[in-house]
């Protein structure tokens, strides 16, 4: 695979299009073709479409464009592809030249306006979320429920859903922790944008069993995001200033940069692809997810008699290919049941910013991933993502169904005899 | 053509507009199989339900003389999904429900978009599975398994797709819904269920299937044995067979094949052999035991490099996912290729690839390989690139030439894939005029207006008097008939 570009019709990217011979052995693996069974919906359908505007046998039409924005990017089809097709990678071209064409309808150019405008920034993340908060506490949420708005504008039925997770903890976690007992070496934390507001102790607890595994952990307060949502987003300009941005703030001599947001961890391994120098390179070969660490560790795990079940986050499964670690981790926790799940790698609808753009179709998917974790009678849903977790919440909740959704990191924390290192 | 107004708000009112594909990017995704070289783009793709509407389909389109091309997974070889002359595409990836599981019976009846894996993955813990397994089985439909008569690895023991088949529905070319065949062991009459098997959409469209499930095998083993090259894997395969075993299946990779494969899965054949056996013998316990050591011993005196059995499940599935993906793994070595599907008689299979290796290196072209050595099928993978002039004719010329080969041998121009675009103009190698002639009158009885998956199948110009002439096809500069 070369070095991304930002034209579909640059050779090297040319290449990697036409490695796709057509078999059609990822039509299975897609969400959306599984969902409407149409091959322009469908990975095959996809890189033809492409290919056919490379080529200049099509234009960027909203057509097209409709079919590519209605990829989740979750990447299961170069999980299936024996050809080695870069499929991420081309989305992301495809997108980056959407982008200068802007062939999309006003409702979704606004959308993404204020998407890109709050998210990556995690200051104005913090006051977004914040007046949303507000907004629930003051029963505004009730009012505008019961006005009919959210009928009308489903992406803000969407955020609105999602809410319901606001008042989890926020504040940042320490700076440094350091290893009990002998240091293995030293880490650095990627804190999140929405995992550092939403889910903070998932980072507290992320820095504590990585101490307890042997690690310093450093947590540098002052990074900055790390443009995941902006790279699948096609918007490779303000990805690539995001990327060496934070391939500067974290320190160079870790040996590992440690995520826990599966999004994330897979945007960083990607810099290498999008930003050929030595620093992102050096961040992209680091990056290894918590799991990955923590399953080479000795933890004194207690017993936690509970049932449960694993969903694989796309980034994790698909863009790191991490399946083993987690399971594994989840295996050691004594009387923990863990009930294997269904299509456990197929996208549950949130991917990124997904379910706010295209609310329809992530609820379809949502209704599908719901139904098989209702099949496993687990009432614990254990995934490595915050857009998972928040998404599979709102599924359970709309439903009346009593799940509960945790990061592997707090149930490890759960299970943990603290007192015994 | 564009289709009339009516045709398609008549499509429109049967199916909804979510049943109705007709922007130009919809369409043209659907203009090729796996076999990109052919193309024909449809003027309306539509994605029915039930069999009622697909009924509805293909009377709005015989009334208005539209061509009806079927669709499963759209992994066929042969150009066989695809509309050269426009009209009206019916994919089945809407239909693949599981009508009913008859254990009792032995049998299911399934939707003809339902994905072949699927129906095994569905009563394989009770036991039992579905024995044809073409090697696209994650992905290709039964529907399409049907009309090509897909063969498979396992194929080799167990039959191929029309041994398993027991019933049909299809809507055939004169709008009519006919079920032939059934549960019940024998059925009085002509045997109509065999004459529709491979039809590949030319009588009509299948809407469900009566399939034969099988119990799963008390044992299964499965080995590897590496050659220096394949005319002795060829050997030691006829070698195999003449010793009176019948392997559940017997498959071959070149080196090519290998590299490419091991470039997709990870190191799972080994590297520097030029050819693998991928051997599976199941059955009962003992005499899959016995007969292990005697293949592997029959191995050994043909020179093998190197012969290992699979020790668990896992291993024996990783052995597999590599032949499985070959097809689509060979992308990592070329963008572009023709695929032969010529069967020999099992016993001059040294000699042809021989041959194949001759005709290999005057085109000078890479050929993979990877085949069901078992039943003498080739697939010899002729890679080309389409970017420098000349190169696809040299390789449509070194495909000729094999094909020509394996007839001399007194084989057939196709093993399993189907005849489709690509080998219409072949048949006539292997029938007689007066062969031909039948087939386009039978032809004719199920579709008497010639509208069913036209320019397929049977060649186009039939060199006798009477022959059924389906309107001339309009094929794509660089492809011939
Ligand atoms: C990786 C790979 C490996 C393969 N390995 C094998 C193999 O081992 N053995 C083998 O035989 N083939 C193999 N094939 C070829 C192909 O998978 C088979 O021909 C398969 O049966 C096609 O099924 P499909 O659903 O994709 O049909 P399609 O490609 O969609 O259609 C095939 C033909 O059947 C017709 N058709 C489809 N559905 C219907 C229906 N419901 N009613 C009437 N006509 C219909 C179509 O019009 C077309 O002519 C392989 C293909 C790939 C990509
Ligand atoms: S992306 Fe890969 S699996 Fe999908 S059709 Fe192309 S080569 Fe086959
Ligand atoms: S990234 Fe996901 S949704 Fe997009 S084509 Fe691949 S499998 Fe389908």
């Amino acid at each position: 695979m070369a070095t991304g570009t930002d034209r579909l019709a640059a050779p090297a990217t040319l290449d990697d299009i036409r490695s796709c011979v057509h078999c059609g052995i990822c039509l299975p693996a897609c969400p959306t073709y599984r969902a409407l069974g149409e091959e322009m919906d469908s990975p095959r359908g996809r890189i033809y479409l492409m290919r056919a505007v490379a080529e200049g046998r099509l234009d960027v039409t909203e057509t097209y464009t409709h079919h590519l924005d209605l990829c989740l990017g979750c990447r299961a089809c170069e999980t299936a592809c024996p050809a080695g097709v870069p499929f991420g990678s081309l989305l992301e071209t495809a997108r980056a030249e959407i982008e200068r064409g802007g062939r999309r309808p006003l409702r979704r150019r606004l959308l993404e306006a204020f998407i890109f405008g709050v998210f990556p920034h995690p200051h104005r993340l913090a006051i977004v979320l914040g007046l949303l908060r507000r907004y629930r506490r003051w029963g505004l949420q009730a009012l505008v429920r019961r006005s009919g708005l959210l009928r009308r504008i489903p992406p803000l039925a969407a955020m609105d859903a999602l809410l319901h997770d606001i008042p989890r903890t926020d504040g940042a976690p320490p700076e440094f922790l350091a290893a009990r007992g002998r240091a293995l070496g030293r880490v650095a934390l990627l804190t999140g944008c929405v995992q550092r507001h939403l889910f903070a102790d998932v980072n507290h607890d992320t820095m504590r069993l990585l101490a307890l595994a042997g690690w310093d952990v450093v947590a540098p307060r002052e990074q900055g995001c790390c443009g995941a949502l902006e790279l699948h987003g096609g918007r490779l300009d303000a990805f690539r200033a995001r990327a060496r941005a934070l391939a500067a703030t974290l320190p160079s001599d870790v040996d590992w940069i440690v995520t826990n947001a599966a999004g994330c961890g897979s945007a960083l391994r990607d810099y290498g692809h999008w930003v050929d120098e030595d620093a992102t390179r050096r961040v992209a070969a680091r990056s290894r997810d918590v799991t990955e660490l923590l399953v080479e560790a000795d933890l004194p795990l207690g017993s936690l008699p509970l049932t449960v079940t694993y969903h694989d986050p796309c980034h994790l499964a698909h863009g790191q290919r991490v399946r083993t670690a987690p399971r594994a981790l989840l295996g050691r926790i004594p009387d923990l049941a863990v009930v294997p799940l269904a299509d456990s790698d197929l996208c549950c609808g949130s991917a990124g910013v997904y379910n706010v753009l295209e609310p329809e179709m992530a609820d379809r998917l949502l209704a599908l991933k719901i139904a098989r974790i209702v099949e496993t009678g687990a009432r614990t849903v254990v995934t490595g993502n915050p857009g998972c977790l928040m998404q599979i919440a709102r599924g359970a909740r709309a439903r009346g169904l009593d799940l509960e959704l945790v990061h592997p990191v707090t149930l490890l924390a759960r299970a943990m005899r603290w007192e015994d290192r | 053509m564009a289709l009339s107004a009516s045709v398609v708000a008549g499509l429109q009112h049967l199916l909804g507009p979510a049943g109705v594909v007709l922007t130009r990017e919809g369409r043209l995704t659907y203009e090729s199989d796996m076999l990109t070289l052919y193309k024909g783009m449809p003027d309306a793709v539509v994605l029915p339900t039930s069999t009622e509407e697909v009924q509805a389909v293909v009377r709005i389109c015989r009334e208005a003389r539209v061509p009806v091309v079927p669709r499963g997974s759209g992994t066929g070889l042969i150009g066989g999904a695809t509309a050269p002359q426009g009209g009206v595409m019916v994919s089945m990836t809407r239909m693949t429900r599981i009508l009913e599981l008859d254990l009792a019976n032995r049998c299911a009846t399934v939707q003809p978009g339902l994905i072949n894996l699927w129906l095994t993955n569905a009563v394989r813990d009770r036991g039992w599975f579905f024995a044809p397994d073409p090697s696209s089985q994650m992905v290709s439909s039964i529907g399409g398994n049907v009309a090509t008569n897909a063969g498979g690895p396992h194929c080799l023991k167990y039959g191929i797709t029309t041994n398993h088949v027991l019933g049909l529905e299809m809507v055939i070319g004169t709008g009519e819904v006919v079920s032939v065949g059934g549960k019940a062991a024998d059925r009085p009459g002509y045997d109509l269920t065999g004459t529709m098997v491979g039809n590949e959409g030319t009588f009509g469209l299948v809407t469900a299937i009566t399939v034969r499930l099988l119990h799963l095998p008390e044992a299964v083993k499965t080995a590897l044995a590496s050659f220096a090259s394949l005319v002795e894997a060829s050997e030691a395969v006829s070698a195999i067979i003449a010793a009176g075993i019948i392997p559940a299946a017997l498959e071959m990779l070149d080196d090519a094949m290998i590299g490419a494969v091991n470039a997709a899965v990870g190191k799972v054949y080994p590297d520097g052999a030029g050819a693998v056996l991928l051997i599976e013998l199941d059955g009962p316990r003992a005499e899959v035991e016995a007969q292990a050591e005697r293949v592997a011993a029959i191995c050994r005196e043909r020179q093998a490099l190197m012969v290992t059995v699979a020790r668990d499940e896992t291993e024996r599935a990783l052995l597999w996912k590599g032949r499985k993906e070959a097809a689509g793994a060979v992308g990592r070595i070329t963008a572009a290729y023709l695929l032969q599907d010529a069967v020999v008689p099992r016993s001059k299979l040294p000699q042809i690839m021989r041959e194949m290796v001759a005709i290999s290196k005057r085109h000078r072209l890479l050929f993979a390989n990877v085949f069901h050595a078992g039943d003498g099928n080739l697939h010899p993978l002729i890679c080309y690139d389409d970017r420098k002039p000349g190169e696809l004719e040299r390789a449509q010329q070194a495909n000729e030439e094999l094909l020509h080969a394996c007839i001399a041998l007194g084989g057939s121009v196709s093993g399993e894939h189907g005849i489709g675009m690509d080998k219409a103009k072949n048949l006539p190698l292997q029938y007689a005029e007066a062969d031909l002639n039948f087939m386009f009158r039978l032809r004719r009885v199920f579709d008497p207006d010639g509208l069913m998956n036209p320019a397929k199948l049977l060649p186009s110009h039939p060199a006798c008097g009477e022959g059924f002439r389906p309107a001339r096809p309009t094929l794509p500069a660089g492809t011939w008939v």
